[in-house]
């Protein structure tokens, strides 16, 4: 039975960005039922609800939270508002569209952890909806959400909002409370984690903006109730971007479980230009690219891992069959050498030279052992990286070599993109 | 040029906001760029001494992150992705067209000052609407030949005599340019 959007069923309100109008829908009760129950109640309902963080681990919300050690104070929440992954773009429709629903999400999460200061940490080119959210921040101040005292329950709540400067690494979670610190946006070793010694070195909840704004709906509406929607082990619904070669691209909500022909074909309307399907990725530039014979497969964390990619940062980047595979891999791993920190040897040098064959097999000069080199390549830089970006900077590539190693051989042999050659000759 | 006294007082206010001022370097650097369009080392040395910090410090951090200018750039930024999602739905059309209607090569500012143009490979989050390009932090979405002509006829507007940019200069984003490519080694 299909279930109506959770995070975005309000959003064709108008003016919804305002205070007004987002308490007019319901907004902030969600926040006024979680100051009347203890901390503790609210990390076990969370728990309880099965709530999965969306930033792409996938790691269950309310475990996280609990693993706070007793009695260290103060401790943070810092919300992850760095979407940078390529194909995604969902968090900036969420706080566009609603940005108190975000600050809502926080105020529940801080007061569920017992932490008195947060923080919205948003990618710096995301001025508007920096802007949006600023406005948000002293609306809810005005309103008595955000200070002191709340509402008159003897909380203490501020949130600030920390804009980025243009670093990908900086949506890891380590590398994120490093760059907040104001040092180099450079990952930390784990463990401890960030829940034990974190942002200024104590207990720190980091959690993605899609995660807090599923916490008003979990608060009012009870665990049960959303543990009843989507999968057993995949509750909820996720906000899947869809871009590529779609009728229709977009954000579009889904139950988990939904199956990905029905987000591809009904709700983005199918493949444009009439084209056939040639891949898909559903987890953003990190991700494994998956095949059309996939199609069936659930959206849903562990259908998508058993499938042999991961549901990642929620993206679905679609292709058709023009698309040439290497020169897609070529832009993923292009992104990731811009990006790597540079911190350790494997993915600074991994990306570069991985970077180097793909630009070599699109103009051509690419030699025959050079496929079995990127693959040698990523093999030495997965696991082998000091954070997940040099990990998932191989894992594109590789497994579009596995399915689609015919087209690197025909980069070598006909010294050159047999893709780009055919679109020339049409046009002639 | 020694910052405007309203950016020294941010500065302070920043330095008192966070439970570390430390914390204030970013903010900081940005609120130097708003006002200056770019970052100085002197202006770092200046960050520093606000900050009580040294100011090795602010540069090593002003150094990692893209968006922060260290030279002055065109009135209004433009930045194209050409990332995979983008890719898919014809931005490297998009970016020729762009570099052929400006006349200067990606990276450059045109001869006016109006505009400085470059590609990027970071994702600026709206896949949704490629191909993209962001105009003064801005985004453009769906473009189309002719969207790109009316965008570049309305930056290329003079500056009324006596009125500032629009748009300051700095506030836009900015990645510097890619380091020198490293020659591939024969094996």
């Amino acid at each position: 039975m299909p279930v109506k959007p959770l995070l975005t069923k309000d959003f064709a309100t108008e003016n919804l960005e305002q205070l007004k109008v987002y308490e007019r829908t319901g907004g902030y009760t969600g926040f006024k039922k979680a100051l009347e129950m203890q901390p503790d109640e609210l990390v076990e309902l969370v728990k309880k609800s099965g709530l999965r963080g969306r930033g792409g681990a996938g790691f269950p919300t309310g475990n996280k939270w609990s693993f706070l050690p007793k009695g260290v104070y103060p401790r943070y929440l810092v919300c992850n508002a760095d979407e940078s992954e390529p194909g995604c773009f969902k968090d900036r429709y969420l706080i566009e569209k609603s940005p108190h629903q975000v600050l809502e999400g926080i105020l529940i999460a801080s007061y569920a952890i017992g932490c008195n200061l947060a923080f919205i940490y948003i990618r710096g080119e995301y001025l508007p909806q920096h802007d949006a959210l600023e406005t948000a921040i002293a609306e809810a101040r005005q309103a008595g959400y955000i200070g002191k005292n709340v509402l008159g329950k003897g909380y203490d709540i501020d949130i600030i909002l920390h804009r980025g400067a243009g670093a990908y690494i900086c949506g890891e979670e380590t590398a994120l409370l490093t760059s907040l610190e104001g040092y180099r946006g450079e990952p930390r070793l784990k463990p401890p984690f960030p829940a034990i010694k974190g942002l200024y070195g104590k207990p720190t909840v980091v959690n993605n903006v899609e995660t807090v704004c599923n916490l008003p709906h979990i608060v009012l509406n009870g665990a049960d109730w959303f543990g009843a929607i989507g999968t057993p082990t995949g509750k909820g619904t996720r906000v899947w971007c869809m871009s590529g070669h779609v009728n229709r691209p977009g954000n579009y909500e889904l139950e988990n479980g939904t199956p990905i022909r029905e987000l591809i074909e009904e709700h983005g309307g199918g493949v444009w230009k009439n084209r056939k399907l040639k891949a898909f990725q559903p987890g953003g530039a990190s991700m494994m690219v998956l095949l059309p014979q996939h199609l069936d497969v659930a959206l849903d964390f562990d259908a998508i891992q058993k499938a042999g990619s991961l549901a990642g940062a929620g993206a679905m980047v679609v292709m058709d069959e023009t698309t040439c595979m290497v020169d897609a891999a070529r832009r993923y791993v292009k992104f990731f050498h811009h990006e790597s920190c540079g911190k350790c040897t494997p993915c600074r040098e991994g990306t570069f030279w991985m970077a180097n064959i793909f630009d070599a097999m699109e103009a051509g000069e690419a030699k025959a052992t050079d496929v079995d080199l990127l693959l040698d390549i990523g093999y030495s830089i997965d696991g082998r990286s000091f954070c997940p970006l040099g990990d998932a900077s191989t894992w594109f590539p590789r497994s579009v070599i596995r399915f689609f190693r015919d087209e690197f051989q025909q980069h070598i042999s006909e010294k050159g993109c047999p893709f780009k050659k055919s679109v020339e000759e049409a046009v002639a | 040029m020694p910052l405007a006294k309203p950016t020294v007082e941010r500065i302070k206010d920043l330095a008192e906001r966070y439970p570390s001022k430390q914390s204030a370097i970013i903010p900081a650097l940005w609120a130097v760029q708003h006002e200056q369009g770019y970052v100085t080392k002197e202006a770092m040395a200046e960050i520093a001494d606000h900050l009580g910090l040294p100011s090795s410090l602010i540069e090593a951090t002003a150094s990692f992150y893209s968006m922060f200018l260290t030279k002055p750039e065109g009135r209004h930024d433009v930045v194209i992705c050409v990332n995979a999602p983008c890719m898919l739905r014809g931005a490297d059309e998009m970016a020729a067209y762009l570099q052929r209607a400006l006349g200067v090569r990606d990276g450059g500012t045109t001869s006016d000052g109006a505009i400085t143009w470059h590609s990027t490979i970071e994702c600026l989050g709206a896949c949704g609407g490629a191909p993209m390009m962001q105009v003064d932090h801005r985004f453009e979405e769906n473009l189309t030949e002719e969207r790109i002509d009316t965008i570049i006829e309305r930056l290329r507007q003079p500056v009324p005599a006596g009125h500032a940019p629009a748009t300051p200069a700095g506030e836009a984003p900015k990645r510097k340019t890619a380091a020198p490519k490293r020659v591939r080694s024969e094996s």
